[in-house]
């Protein structure tokens, strides 16, 4: 450290002036490099320009906060910057495309959209529903459990910070390869078998000793994922419309709620908008922090409580930046000024300097504006939970951030200067990747081929995971992530969450990076169909989404340009599928020893279902019921499982024809309403041959199908039409009596009758040319689903 | 007395999170359910109020040290006395899950000459090890003394689920075989795991989902007042809660879990 820019002043406790006024700009770099607070030159000139007009040089706690305030992590420079791609500007991603698309389908149905951590939605007349799907990447790279279990805290917190309950959970994970060579891991990179029964534990610890049920997700496998674990993790919760208050005044106290403020989570979210080294582990251990669910369970029925008395008048989590984020954004958003005694704030150990107590993220606390009047009840109301509360500050009438520490002030800035931080700009530049279609002959053995891919790690059955989760605590898992005896894989999960309402929600998921190998354009298109096709597969509707984004470092132009055309496709599509984003997050500089991640965007969907009597699971049900298949299947397997199973990637990306699609949906809809709908399942990796094979031996039925009547374009191969995994497409057994019915609703779609289920418990397809190119039985098919992951974690 | 006037007490400390739905499941049974935080009756000392006791699942105090060890101990040292007066009126008392392992921990199960110093059972980690959640058959042993499932034939499975990673019910190995015979002896037996045709599921994962000696998977105490199971009644306690109900034409009204919360009830109505 060069002790000439930093100077203690004389207290008894560790607070600096750093010497910016007279800083050049070799040193201003320094300093934002020695502080932790990675700024870059134009930001750090910024704010020697701010302190020259105060003419002082800032503090310590000043800076960090800076720091914090404008991280990647707090304020998404790179979706509210400038980006330059191929000549044009474009003026915030989040902006031009995420945000336009709502405003321009603007449904009745949003409550509240981008404006707090968690998005909400109408229910019915009286009840909201929260949801947010948070990104825990860096931390759980460095220590699986902790980062894990800490990102399902943060994301439970975001929906308490919407004063909603939280009711159910998901998790999406991504993991290099489990049987990865240990010779060739680099050094400071975790064997993905550790990462991923770390991760796995500590998702499954955090809301099983919370009492959320896990009910929806995903695992992909995937080697750029070796390097850069990718872990999302979501909460719904539920909440009284009129009791969602955000009317912090002057003069309401601010009150600090759960745990102890420790050095834990210092500096996590300038680590998390970075790259991870070899050294990430040595550096940023102390940026991940310690998770104590059972804390966390306690301020929630505390909170609850206060919320349903309307005790207080804001609320939000501490995230990201700690104290210093949550007290900003709340006196900015109230357009008060906010007046802090740091002191105050319990610590789990002395000798923590006031900067490291304002910008700690230590888990499991919420910030509370609470009017004076109310402040007792409020107190006792914690004290009654066994949770510590502590009155820190207060909002104030004026603009101004003033922070104390032992009657000191240590900090004195304008709340606007601290929301706008310079706006950068970056390069950004597309290339379309490479690659061609492969030429190799049909197997001749495609039961052996269906048996390999049911078994290929992507497809395979995540059912050790799934129970290692309590997916049915609350009582009100309706259709759960693994159906029936033999615990197929259901498209998505429904909660019924009001005891008197039949009306229920359903979640899930869409995600393809390996089709983003080939053109993230069509990723992001897949993903959504497949989100929204998961929901509608089980009779969701008025669907919802989230866009969760994973990427490389976006000072990089090639990422920065997949990055724009992703957002642009989000565009498109949530447009033409008339499918609101309501929250979303992005991870950027995931990037590794091992080089980038794959781009990999995560849709949830949350849809609703007017009444879950009606939901329809996967399995089938009845012998001679005939199964049909709607959508139309075309020879698009770049990117699929069953080229990757060949060693491929390819080109052919599957493409999402909105409009077709759009169609298909709402016939599907029809038919699930009109009861006679007696199974449904998505097609998804691995195509029609995963899906018929799952639906089968989840209900203990056989299958007869026959290819030769498949709705297709150019496909003249019967790998191609078992294993395409053309978007839009469903397989539905529809109750014997009702296949007029079911026919007349289907009109105008690509759809045809592929066969009927049968009493025997085989699955036999009968190809092209009408010969038989699948013959198994059931319990060999689930064998092979279930024996890949079948080890526990 | 009369179904309406009995009042279900429904406990929770940090970290118990089965306390909604099994307040609504005694709800809709048409009696009274408070969900009471042990804090209140500690300051009220009014647990005497109420003629049901629940400890329902979660992961009390965190579960530290020992599934359901914190709360017993704390449950002993500030409601002792409340406690032992409930017990001797014979008012029954329910663990579930983290309440089985509560009871168990406080000396009031097996409870074979009344509440014992230390507990005289354990429920250890699952084997094989690790978090478990899925539906599990039941088989019911008793021949009449538990007060919870005295309705219920003996011999008959229920379709319940389980979601823990220490419910491996044990004795001292060398006790054991006797400790054992004097479950049977004493009509203490209550919940065996078994096969979906109600074989026993002889130790054999996932049927005994978790390692449990003589698949043992719910006992009472030697008045047949106090009960204590691992699997979740409260979640099996509606059609559309069990997992096979898209697959049913007719489905019933109700699940297996009704059964084994609605036999308290009768009891009451009878004996006070």
């Amino acid at each position: 450290m060069n002790s000439r820019l930093y100077m203690r002043r004389k207290m008894s406790f560790p607070l600096f002036e750093i010497a910016l006024l007279k800083a050049v700009d070799k040193q201003l770099l320094e300093i934002s490099n020695e502080l932790g607070i990675g700024l870059n030159l134009q930001e750090m000139k910024t704010v020697q320009q701010y302190f020259g007009g105060k003419r002082r040089n800032p503090t310590d706690v000043e800076l960090q906060t800076i720091g914090q305030t404008w991280s990647e992590h707090c304020f998404h420079k790179t979706f509210k910057g400038k980006i330059e791609v191929d000549g044009k500007e474009i003026d915030g991603l989040f902006k031009t495309y995420i945000v336009k698309v709502v405003e321009e389908i603007n449904p009745k149905w949003c409550f509240s959209v981008f404006e707090d951590n968690a998005g909400i939605i109408r229910f019915n007349k009286d009840y909201g529903v929260a949801i947010k799907v948070e990104t825990h990447n860096h931390p759980s790279a460095i220590e699986p459990f902790g980062g894990a279990a800490t990102g399902v805290g943060g994301v439970i917190r975001d929906i308490l910070g919407v004063w909603a309950n939280p009711i159910a959970c998901t998790d999406v994970l991504g993991f290099g390869p489990l049987d990865f060579n240990y010779e060739k891991l680099p050094s400071g990179v975790k064997h993905p078998k550790y990462v991923y029964m770390g991760v796995v534990a500590g998702i499954g610890s955090y809301g099983n000793n919370m009492g959320i049920p896990t009910v929806s997700g995903a695992i992909y496998f995937d080697e750029s994922y070796t390097g850069n674990v990718v872990v999302y993790c979501g909460c719904i919760g539920l909440l009284p419309l009129k009791k969602y208050r955000r009317n912090a005044n002057p003069g309401d106290v601010i009150v600090l709620a759960g745990g102890k403020t420790g050095r834990d989570g210092i500096h996590g979210v300038t680590f998390a908008s970075a790259e991870l080294t070899e050294k990430s582990e040595e550096i940023s251990r102390p940026a991940v922090q310690i998770a104590n669910p059972i804390e966390e369970e306690k301020l929630k029925r505390a909170i609850i409580t206060i919320r349903d008395l309307d005790f207080a008048s804001a609320i939000t989590d501490l995230g990201g930046g700690g104290l210093s984020s949550a007290v900003g954004e709340t006196a900015r958003r109230f357009g008060c000024g906010a007046v802090i005694e740091l002191e105050k704030v319990p610590l789990k150990y002395t000798s923590l300097a006031p900067w490291e107590i304002y910008i700690s993220e230590s888990q499991e606390r919420m910030l509370l504006a609470v009017p004076t009047t109310n402040l007792q009840k409020v107190l006792e109301i914690f004290e009654n939970e066994d949770v510590e509360a502590t009155a820190i500050g207060k909002y104030t009438a004026d603009n101004a951030l003033q922070i104390y520490y032992q009657g000191e002030k240590v900090a004195d800035m304008d709340i606007s200067f601290l929301f706008k931080p310079p706006k950068i700009t970056k390069k950004a530049e597309y290339k379309p990747t490479i690659f061609e279609d492969p030429l190799f002959p049909e197997p001749r053995n495609l039961t052996e081929t269906l048996l390999k891919l049911l078994a290929s790690p992507n497809i395979a059955s995540k059912e050790s995971v799934i129970r290692s989760y309590d997916h049915e605590v609350k009582g009100n898992t309706v259709l759960k992530p693994l159906h029936g005896e033999q615990a197929g894989p259901n498209d998505a999960a429904i909660i019924k969450p009001l005891k008197d309402s039949w009306k229920g929600i359903a979640i899930s998921c869409g995600m393809n990076p390996n089709y983003g190998r080939i053109d993230v354009y069509w990723m992001v298109a897949s993903a959504i169909d497949e989100a929204i096709r998961n929901s509608v597969a089980v009779g969701g509707r008025r669907i919802a989404l989230l866009d969760n984004f994973t990427w490389g470092n976006p000072e990089k132009p090639e990422r920065l340009g997949s990055l724009v055309r992703a957002c642009e496709a989000c565009y498109d599509f949530a447009k033409a599928f008339r499918t609101p984003f309501i929250s979303g997050k992005d991870s950027l500089y995931n990037e590794s020893p091992l080089g980038p991640i794959t781009p990999t965007l995560l849709i949830t969907a949350l849809g609703i279902i007017p009444d879950i009597r009606c939901a329809v699971s996967m399995d089938v049900k009845t012998p001679k019921n005939p199964i049909y298949i709607v959508g139309q299947t075309c020879a698009e397997l770049g990117g699929s499982e069953y080229y990757k199973l060949k060693g491929f990637t390819g080109k052919s990306v599957p493409k999402v024809r909105s409009a077709s699609a759009r169609k298909t949906f709402r016939a599907i809809t029809n038919a699930i309403d009109s009861g006679f709908t007696k199974a449904c399942h998505d097609l998804s990796e691995g195509g029609l041959g995963a899906a018929a094979a799952e639906m089968a031996f989840a209900g203990g039925y056989g299958l007869e199908l026959h290819l030769q009547k498949l709705p297709a374009t150019n496909v003249n191969r019967n790998d191609f039409a078992l294993f395409s995994e053309s978007n839009s497409r469903f397989l539905v057994e529809v109750q014997q009596e009702s296949k007029k019915e079911f026919e007349a609703l289907m009109e105008g779609n690509a759809y045809a009758k592929l066969g009927l289920v049968t009493k025997s418990p085989w699955l036999r397809i009968y190809g092209l040319n009408g010969r038989v190119v699948v013959d198994a039985a059931l319990n060999d098919l689930m064998t092979s689903w279930k024996h890949t992951l079948s080890g526990g974690v | 007395m009369k179904r309406e006037e009995v009042k279900v007490c429904v406990l929770r400390v940090g970290g118990t999170n089965c306390d909604a739905e099994t307040k609504r499941a005694f709800e809709e049974l048409k009696v009274q359910a408070d969900i009471v935080h042990a804090n209140d009756v500690v300051r009220r000392r009014n647990l005497l109020e109420y003629h049901v006791l629940i400890f329902p699942g979660g992961f009390a105090h965190g579960d530290y040290v020992r599934a359901g060890a914190i709360w017993a101990k704390w449950i002993l040292a500030k409601l002792g006395t409340e406690l032992k007066a409930f017990v001797d009126e014979n008012r029954p008392i329910l663990g579930i899950c983290n309440g089985f392992q509560v009871l168990v921990e406080a000396g009031l199960l097996p409870g074979f000459d009344g509440m014992s110093l230390y507990p005289e059972a354990a429920l250890a980690t699952n084997l094989p090890p690790g978090y478990n959640c899925r539906w599990i058959n039941l088989k019911q042993e008793n021949r009449g003394k538990c007060v919870f499932t005295r309705h219920i034939p003996k011999g008959k499975t229920l379709y319940i689920p389980v979601a823990h990673s220490e419910g491996r019910f044990m004795f001292v190995k060398q006790k054991e075989k006797q400790l054992l015979e004097r479950l049977y002896e004493t009509d203490q037996l209550v919940f065996r795991y078994c096969s979906k045709n109600g074989e026993y599921a002889q130790g054999s994962f996932p049927a005994n989902p978790n390692g449990s000696f003589h698949d043992i998977a719910g006992i009472c105490n030697s008045e047949g007042t106090i009960f204590g199971l691992m699997p979740h009644p409260e979640r099996a306690f509606y059609w559309w809660q069990q997992p096979d109900w898209t697959k049913q034409m007719q489905m019933p009204q109700y699940g297996d879990g009704k059964l084994v919360l609605e036999g308290v009830i009768e009891y009451l109505t009878k004996k006070f």
